[in-house]
């Protein structure tokens, strides 16, 4: 990385707090997100780094209770993600959201990744051959399914289901790209397929990962931002961060004193 | 406390082993008194009935000899009164579990809702029947007919059916909800490309279940007054009628009716001890049905549950 090298926004977390009913999740978190780049959220279990993740695309309205404040901007256009004035739904058009565990639908690998399309309203079917192609050429799962497209997505292994997950997210050309720990319950060959195509994906996609694995942080990540008990504690570049944190708190965890 | 010696710890063992026995054999004892009283049950009714099971049975209707009487406009108006029910039923009650369970929001109206249509499923049929004279039969002057008949057992199994879609619906990973959701799917589409499908197998279940305890009902089908005596059938929609024309589409929903259970109701009451013959064949009959009705819900439910995994 060049030293002029100065990124642009993708989004910027603005004092965001986050309240699950009375209890205070996250607190006043400013933190910038650069295009293009891996960001990865590292910190004990607990910290809000998934609460924050979620807050991007609005998982948290799903459920009662829940409040934010603050702004998430998100760019280009310098829209309030999180304004009540935004649809949810528009919110989710524009990010991708990886889970912790495979989620595929209990469905054929095709459907399962012409699903957002369709949800779009695009039911030309050759339109969706050519996107379905495209989205799991992008997640390097192709050569695997490509004979099997019609076949059930469950009965694919846990690396896979998960590479049809980023497929199904990457179908429907999302801006950022959330990842909640994508790798926590995959073997460490697994682990590695997604780490790699989390390093592919970055050159057309930007990334948010929330890992509770440094190693792997150190591995995809151009930024770290570590969190402990709902705030932000140290935000900066992946080797910075590894090399010299400016915290004692972030020290602390990243060489295993604490968490 | 010393730690104990082998013998010691081989005789706690065997008291709890005895335990252990003591209630297996408890629990065989009573799952084989329960299954010996229906088959029992049903080998009684099949044995009184036997000589009753001819072609003629089943295609003669109700007679004054015993030997003759049959049991056609029962079955068929069991049937078609089956049918008004599941299409009534069906659609109310799975977009009312869909409701409660996906839209509404969690607040003490719903709680009340809720509380309240598992208190449906316990009023006694009786008042189901006493509410549907009242409002089907004489308000909406839909008179002692199928569909009254129809639409009364659908009020009666459709807390059955609510409660099983609600059921169905929470057996589905929150996951796959947040999977669908989060590539920008409303709440519609996410019910109509998931929810629906993959609570299916339940719904098909909690149905056939509701329609096999409405086709035994007999309380409330007597209260708003099916006839016990019917010689006719319900009109075959465009088929000739009597003093010219043809039936209508929708004529038999109106037409009266008997089923099953007043059928069998009514040769039980009859001093000819003839009758009873009658009254056990039916009655085996009546089994039939409804155990092939629950067949039915296990296969689909097998059937349907083998590509829904997650």
């Amino acid at each position: 990385m060049q030293i002029h090298d100065t990124p642009t926004l993708k989004a910027e977390a603005r004092n965001l707090n986050f309240y699950y009913g009375e209890v205070k999740a996250l607190k006043s978190i400013n933190m910038p997100i650069y295009d293009k780049k891996v960001t990865a959220l590292i910190g004990p279990s607990g910290c809000g780094k998934s609460t924050y993740l979620r807050s991007f695309n609005r998982m948290h309205d799903l459920y009662p209770g829940n409040r934010y404040e603050g702004e998430i901007r998100f760019y280009p256009d310098n829209t309030n993600l999180l304004s009540p004035e935004v649809d949810p739904i528009e919110v989710r058009m524009r990010l991708g959201m990886v889970f912790q565990k495979p989620n595929p639908f209990p469905k054929t690998i095709y459907e399962n990744v012409a699903y957002g399309l369709r949800v779009r309203g695009e039911n030309n079917s050759r339109v969706l051959d050519d996107k379905v192609e495209q989205a799991l050429r992008g997640a390097a799962i192709w050569d695997e399914v490509k004979d099997r497209l019609q076949e059930m997505a469950p009965n694919l292994s846990g690396g896979q289901q998960q590479r049809l997950c980023i497929a199904r997210a990457l179908a429907t050309d999302p801006e950022l790209l959330l990842f909640d720990e994508p790798t926590s319950a995959l073997d460490p060959i697994a682990t590695g397929a997604i780490e790699e195509l989390v390093h592919e994906l970055k050159k057309r996609v930007t990334i948010l990962i929330v890992t509770h694995n440094m190693q792997q942080a150190a591995r995809v990540s151009d930024y770290t931002a570590y969190m402990y008990l709902g705030e932000l504690i140290e935000f900066g570049k992946t080797d910075e961060i590894f090399i010299k944190p400016q915290d004692k708190r972030t020290e602390d965890y990243i060489t295993g004193r604490m968490g | 406390m010393k730690p104990l010696t082998t013998e010691q710890i081989r005789a706690v063992i065997a008291k709890g082993k005895f335990r252990d026995n003591l209630f297996k054999a408890i629990g065989v004892f009573c799952l084989a008194f329960a299954l010996l009283v229906i088959v029992a049950l049903i080998a009684d009714m099949l044995l009184k009935g036997a000589e009753r099971f001819t072609l003629d049975f089943f295609l003669n209707f109700a007679s004054r000899r015993a030997t003759q009487a049959g049991i056609l406009s029962a079955w068929v108006g069991s049937l078609l009164v089956m049918l008004v029910t599941a299409l009534a039923a069906v659609p109310l009650g799975v977009a009312a579990g869909l409701y409660l369970e996906e839209y509404a929001k969690r607040n003490w109206i719903t709680n009340i809702i809720e509380i309240n249509v598992t208190n449906l499923a316990a009023v006694p049929s009786i008042v189901y029947g006493l509410l549907a004279l009242g409002i089907f039969v004489y308000m909406f002057g839909f008179g002692q007919s199928i569909l009254s008949a129809g639409l009364t057992l659908a009020l009666l199994i459709l807390p059955i059916i609510i409660v099983a879609t609600r059921e169905a619906i929470r057996a589905i990973p929150a996951m796959i909800r947040e999977g669908s959701m989060a590539v920008g799917a409303t709440r519609w589409q996410t019910c109509h490309y998931h929810i629906i499908p993959y609570a299916m197998p339940g719904i098909l279940t909690g149905v056939i279940i509701g329609l096999a305890r409405a086709i035994g009902e007999t309380a409330p089908i007597i209260t708003i007054g099916a006839l016990t005596f019917i010689a006719f059938l319900p009109p075959v929609p465009f088929s000739e009628i009597d003093g010219g024309g043809s039936a209508g589409l929708f004529d038999w929903v109106m037409s009266p009716f008997t089923v099953m259970p007043i059928q069998i109701f009514n040769w039980t009451s009859r001093p000819d001890p003839a009758f009873e013959v009658n009254a056990a064949a039916a009655g085996f009959v009546l089994m039939v049905m409804v155990l092939s009705m629950n067949a039915v819900a296990i296969y689909l439910r097998y059937k349907m549950r083998k590509n829904i995994k997650w």
